[in-house]
């Protein structure tokens, strides 16, 4: 999914002044926005701002709180999380792998929960906490997951690594992590492409059996 | 994605109203629905965001458990209640999609998710579930996690569901909220064959909503088990899945329950098999007979031929591990 907004930049840059298609698009927007008649929209639309009268329409507004930071925000509803985090929040620690909810690379957690951020729609975490690979450490001081993965070597090329360590801290709060096969079966929505499963398990085990605090 | 409109009714009569409009589509979890509209196979005008509704609870009745279709499916796997009566229904939810997906995907929206048929998925391929009237790609197409049981010539797709299978074995009900009041399915009347209307995947009305899933109380706790076959150790779809529920006393079978997935449009109930197991001896011998029973009807295709032989196998094998005898 591309970023409605970040497509309307690009195509301005591309667009001389006077394009005609342009113009027609003013010029029909303001046709539709007098029709529907929202105030603020002809407002938009009388200041050749199509692209705005579009997201009058489109927009809603998003309470989240992401590590700790409030924001209230504007969204389209087909944002998923993981782009609004990404694109929007600058968050770009959460990875995107396959987008289809089947590599686990996106894991954040709602509430404490652990989900799929490329599954979630921005719009039904409404009013929820988030916490992202950015949120664990406490300044500098990294949390135990994410000194235990450098560690045991948990990762090759690094790109799974922020799904991993959040899911792993999830798989212990769960009560999940009380043996290898209990932990590589909690683990199974995480998938590592180097294959560094085996030092996943051991970082995970380390955390659990050091009875930190997770 | 195609673009829509989100709008989060406050209460049933909100969302009733709201899906009574055409375009419409209520999301609960979104973890199948929105991968469905990332790949262009469903594309609704507006999306009837549910979560406002006080339908999460799990709660203990006269007859049994009665389970909120908003009640998550790690909420359903790791509530004591489920655990200690209806331990089939947790192993099931457990055997399905992952810790993440499990967190975010409901009762409900489990029972409506479509199937994973790759035909059905690919927008550039013909599916007659997707596009009525298009054809079957996967009937001489690549077949193997298909039907083996209850199929037409429209459709040979499989329901993907393993918390399904759990509760059309373990007697469940649905309860369906409508504008003109709420009537209750027998779980296993939920889900449909596709017949010549493929597209339709439940029985379920366009204006209808599921408030939730009743379960009665049984003498399965001891000796249940759900044996799931797949591809790889977790986190993938059923080749063959199988709910086994038996009482046993005195080493007698009083009574026995038994669903496959992964075999049929729908949970598969094994109704013959479970009546020529009652008043048997609980031995690995009766339960060979009773998985021959219950593939009495079954039809391969070209790449699924071996479902022929791995269901019966995992029948046995389920029934086994539920008498303890494994």
């Amino acid at each position: 999914m591309e970023d409605q907004n970040k497509g309307f930049e690009a195509e301005d840059a591309l667009q001389p002044k006077d394009n005609p298609r342009r113009d027609f698009l003013k010029k029909s927007s303001l046709l539709t926005a007098v029709a529907l008649t929202p105030g603020v929209a002809i407002k938009a639309a009388e200041n050749h701002l199509d692209e705005k009268v579009a997201a009058v329409f489109e927009k809603l507004s998003l309470d989240i709180t992401v590590n700790g930071t409030a924001h209230n925000l504007s969204i389209e509803p087909r944002v998923t999380l993981l782009d609004l985090l990404r694109e929007q929040l600058h968050l770009t620690g959460t990875k995107k792998g396959c987008d289809y909810g089947q590599c686990g690379a996106c894991t954040v957690h709602v509430d404490e929960h652990r989900v799929n951020s490329c599954l979630t729609l921005a719009m039904m975490v409404d009013g929820k906490k988030v916490t992202t690979i950015e949120g664990l450490a406490k300044g500098e001081q990294l949390h135990p997951m994410q000194e235990a993965f450098i560690k045991h070597d948990g990762f090759q090329c690094g790109y799974c690594t922020p799904g991993q360590i959040m899911s792993a801290v999830a798989c212990i709060r769960e009560g999940h992590a009380n043996s290898e096969g209990e932990i590589r079966e909690y683990m199974s929505g995480n998938i590592c492409r180097c294959g560094a499963y085996p030092n996943i398990v051991n970082a995970i085990q380390e955390v659990k059996n050091g009875g930190q605090q997770v | 994605m195609k673009q829509f409109q989100y709008v989060r009714p406050a209460n049933q009569q909100g969302v009733l109203a709201a899906i009574a409009q055409p375009g419409t589509k209520i999301i609960a979890g979104g973890s199948n629905l929105v991968d469905l509209m990332k790949h262009g196979v469903m594309s609704p005008d507006k999306l009837v965001d549910i979560n406002k509704l006080p339908l999460r609870n799990i709660s203990g009745t006269a007859g049994g458990l009665h389970i909120g279709a908003l009640a998550l499916n790690s909420q359903v796997a790791e509530d004591q209640q489920v655990k200690n009566k209806f331990p089939l229904l947790s192993q099931a939810l457990n055997a399905g999609a992952s810790a993440q997906l499990r967190n975010m995907a409901t009762v409900g929206g489990n029972m409506m998710q479509r199937t994973r048929c790759p035909y059905f998925y690919d927008t550039t391929m013909p599916c007659n579930k997707r596009a009525p009237g298009t054809g079957c790609g996967a009937k001489e197409g690549f077949n193997r996690m298909h039907a083996i049981f209850g199929f037409s010539d429209k459709c040979i797709a499989v329901h993907p569901s393993d918390m399904c299978v759990a509760l059309a074995a373990l007697d469940a009900t649905v309860t369906i909220q409508g504008r003109k009041g709420t009537r209750q399915l027998k779980f296993t009347d939920f889900h449909r064959l596709p017949g010549t209307t493929p597209e339709l995947d439940n029985n379920l009305a366009k204006d209808e909503l599921i408030t939730g899933v009743d379960i009665p109380n049984n003498n399965f706790a001891q000796h249940s088990y759900y044996l799931k076959v797949r591809d790889r150790a977790s986190y993938a779809f059923a080749l063959i899945s199988v709910a086994a529920a038996l009482d046993i006393q005195n080493g007698i079978i009083r009574d026995a329950r038994l669903a496959m997935g992964g075999v049929a449009h729908k949970p598969w109930r094994l109704t013959a098999a479970e009546q020529l197991l009652k008043g048997k001896p609980a031995t690995v011998a009766n339960f060979e007979q009773a998985a021959q029973v219950a593939m009495q009807g079954a039809k391969a295709f070209k790449d699924n031929a071996f479902k022929l032989q791995m269901a019966p196998a995992s029948i046995t094998e389920a029934l086994t591990h539920a008498a303890g005898l494994a």
